[in-house]
C-alpha cells in the first residue's frame, strides 16, 4: 500500500515499471528497492528457510541482516531490500540457499 | 589500486562533517557509503532535531543532511564521494576493499576514519522471525524514503525517543498504531513525544513485553504480558492484540565489524549500547591514524555525531599532514560542543561509558 499523501514528505518515484514476481506481473517504481514494491503489492514471504522452511520477510531494510534473501533474475541471495527494481526483473521466492545455475 | 590522503567509511552526519573539515583542512578525501545517497539515518528524520543551534536543532533532520550535503559540494575538488559502495574488507597493511555494483575496488588512504553508525538490536521471543516484525529503521525508511506503508496496524516495542517518534511518523503517514510498550516502569523518550502520542489516542504502556508472536506466514496477532516494577512477568496478565506489523525499536548497537576486522582494541560498554573501540580524545583508536566518529563509536545523537566528525576529520588531516589554519580553536572548540552536549543528568550514562572507553595514551 503506497502512502499516497503525507503532510511532511513528497516522495520522488521512478518511472512506473512491470516486473515478475513467481511468474505474476506486478508494478513498481524503477529504483526503489525490490522490497517496497512487493511490499506495497502486499507481498510479505520473501523465502523460506534451508532447514525448517520458515517464511522470511525482510527485518533491517539497509542491506544489514541477510533476511530478504530473494532470487532475482536467476541469481540467488539477492538482498531485495537494497536491491534497485529495474524493468522486466524476474523476482523469485528463494527457498533454502538457493542454486547458482 | 586507488590511493588517497582520507578515506572516510560510512557518510552519515559523522562521516559527512568529518569530509567537511578534512577538505577544509587542504586534505584529499574519499566518502564510502554502501547506500544509493548520502545523509546516513538522517535521510528517513522527518521531525525536528532537539540539541543546540550550532547541531542544526529545530530543522528536520533530511534538512540537515541537505544542508551538510551543499556543504560537501564546496570541496567538489577535494572530495570524491562513492555510493552504493560497500567497504567490505578492511586489512592490516591498511588497505580498504569496496564492492561497488559488484565491482571490486581497493583503497589505500594514509588515514582513515570509521563512521558506519549503528544496527538495531533484537527481542528474543517465539516466532520473533514472522514476516511483519520489522526494526524500526526498516519501518521509517519503507514509509518515509519510499512511501510505502508497512502494514494495516502497526505495534511498537521501545518506548525511547525512536520508538515514540517512529511511532508519531505512522500516525503521520496514515498508519493506525495500536500501542507502544516497553519493559521498565518509565518511558525512555522525551514526555512531549509520548503525550503528543497519548493526544492522538495511542496508548503508551510502559511494563509490557511481547511474549509470543502468532501468524502461519506472516504476523496476525501477538500476546503481551504485564511486568512488575522489577520487569518479572505477571502470571495471568496475557492479553491479545491483533496486528499486522510489529516494529521493533529497543536501541542500537554499533556497527563496528571492520574494527574488530582490523585489529582495533575493542571493550564492552553497556553504556555505548555494546562494543565500541577504545580512543584518544581527538578519536584516533589504538591504531595509528585511524579515526573513529558517530554512533559506531558508541549509540549517541547525530548532533554528537556530527561534531565528533569534524573533530576526527581536522586530526585525521592533521596526521595525513594538513593542519587547518584554526586547528587548535576548532579542536577546543568541537571539545566543548561535546562537552556541553554531555552534560546534566541526561548525558550521565554517556560520560560513564566514555571514561571507560579511553585509551590511556601509550609513551611515545
Ligand atoms: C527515529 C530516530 C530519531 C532520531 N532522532 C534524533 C534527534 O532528534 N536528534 C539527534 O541528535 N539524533 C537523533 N537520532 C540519532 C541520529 O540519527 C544518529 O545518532 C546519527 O545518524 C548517527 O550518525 P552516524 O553518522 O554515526 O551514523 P549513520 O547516520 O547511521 O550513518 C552511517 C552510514 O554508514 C554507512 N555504512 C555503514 N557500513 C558501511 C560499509 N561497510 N560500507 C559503506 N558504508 C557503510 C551507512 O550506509 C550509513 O549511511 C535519531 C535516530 C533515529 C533512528
Ligand atoms: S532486510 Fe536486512 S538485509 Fe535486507
Amino acid at each position: 500500500m503506497r502512502i499516497e499523501q503525507h503532510p511532511i514528505i513528497t516522495f520522488n518515484k521512478g518511472r512506473k515499471v512491470q516486473f515478475t514476481f513467481d511468474g505474476k506481473v506486478y508494478e513498481g517504481y524503477e529504483g526503489e528497492p525490490i522490497a517496497a514494491a512487493l511490499h506495497d503489492a502486499g507481498i510479505r514471504v520473501l523465502g523460506h528457510t534451508h532447514k525448517l522452511g520458515r517464511p522470511r520477510g525482510f527485518y533491517c531494510a539497509i542491506g544489514n541482516c541477510s533476511s530478504c534473501l530473494m532470487v532475482v533474475n536467476g541469481k540467488p541471495n539477492v538482498r531485495v531490500c537494497v536491491e534497485k527494481l529495474k524493468e522486466g526483473m524476474a523476482v523469485e521466492t528463494q527457498i533454502g540457499r538457493g542454486d547458482i545455475k | 589500486m586507488i590511493h588517497t590522503e582520507i578515506a572516510i567509511v560510512g557518510g552519515g552526519p559523522a562521516g559527512l562533517c568529518a569530509a567537511i573539515k578534512a577538505a577544509e583542512s587542504g586534505a584529499k578525501v574519499i566518502v564510502l557509503d554502501r547506500n544509493s545517497q548520502l545523509g546516513g539515518q538522517l535521510i528517513k528524520q522527518t521531525h525536528m532535531f532537539f540539541g543546540s543551534q550550532k547541531q542544526y536543532a529545530s530543522h528536520r533532520g533530511i534538512d540537515i543532511a541537505n544542508i551538510l550535503i551543499s556543504k560537501l559540494e564546496d570541496y567538489k575538488d577535494k572530495i570524491t564521494v562513492m555510493l552504493d559502495a560497500t567497504v567490505i574488507g578492511l586489512y592490516e597493511d591498511r588497505v580498504l576493499t569496496v564492492d561497488q555494483g559488484g565491482k571490486y575496488i581497493k583503497i589505500k588512504p594514509d588515514t582513515l576514519i570509521i563512521a558506519t553508525g549503528a544496527s538495531e538490536k533484537f527481542q528474543a521471543f517465539p516466532n520473533n522471525d514472522l514476516p511483519g516484525i520489522y526494526g524500526a529503521g526498516a519501518v521509517q525508511t519503507l514509509m518515509n524514503v519510499y512511501g510505502v506503508a508497512p502494514g494495516e496496524s502497526v505495534f511498537m516495542v521501545g518506548a525511547g525517543n525512536i520508538g515514540l517518534i517512529v511511532s508519531y511518523q505512522l500516525m503521520q503517514a496514515g498508519i493506525k498504531v495500536k500501542g507502544v510498550i516497553c519493559r521498565g516502569p518509565k518511558f525512555g523518550g522525551y514526555a512531549v513525544h509520548a503525550s503528543k502520542l497519548r493526544r492522538l489516542g495511542v496508548p503508551v504502556m510502559p511494563s509490557h513485553k511481547v511474549v509470543y508472536a502468532h501468524g502461519k506466514d506472516k504476523l496476525e496477532r501477538i500476546t503481551l504480558i504485564k511486568l512488575d516494577e522489577n520487569k518479572k512477568e505477571i502470571p495471568g496478565t496475557e492479553f491479545d492484540i491483533e496486528v499486522d506489523v510489529l516494529c521493533i525499536a529497543t536501541g542500537l548497537t554499533p556497527l563496528a565489524e571492520l574494527l574488530w576486522q582490523m585489529g582495533c582494541e575493542m571493550k564492552y560498554i553497556s553504556e555505548l549500547s555494546g562494543h565500541v573501540p577504545l580512543r584518544d580524545k581527538n578519536l584516533m583508536t589504538s591504531l595509528d591514524g585511524i579515526y573513529v566518529a558517530g554512533d559506531v563509536a558508541g549509540i549517541e545523537e547525530a548532533s554528537s555525531a556530527m561534531v565528533e566528525g569534524s573533530l576526527a576529520g581536522l586530526c585525521a588531516a592533521k596526521a595525513a599532514g594538513h593542519i587547518h589554519p584554526d586547528f587548535e580553536a576548532l579542536v577546543a572548540d568541537c571539545h566543548k560542543q561535546l562537552y556541553d552536549l554531555r552534560s546534566g543528568p541526561e548525558g550521565e550514562a554517556i560520560r560513564k561509558g566514555l571514561s571507560k572507553a579511553e585509551l590511556k595514551e601509550v609513551g611515545l
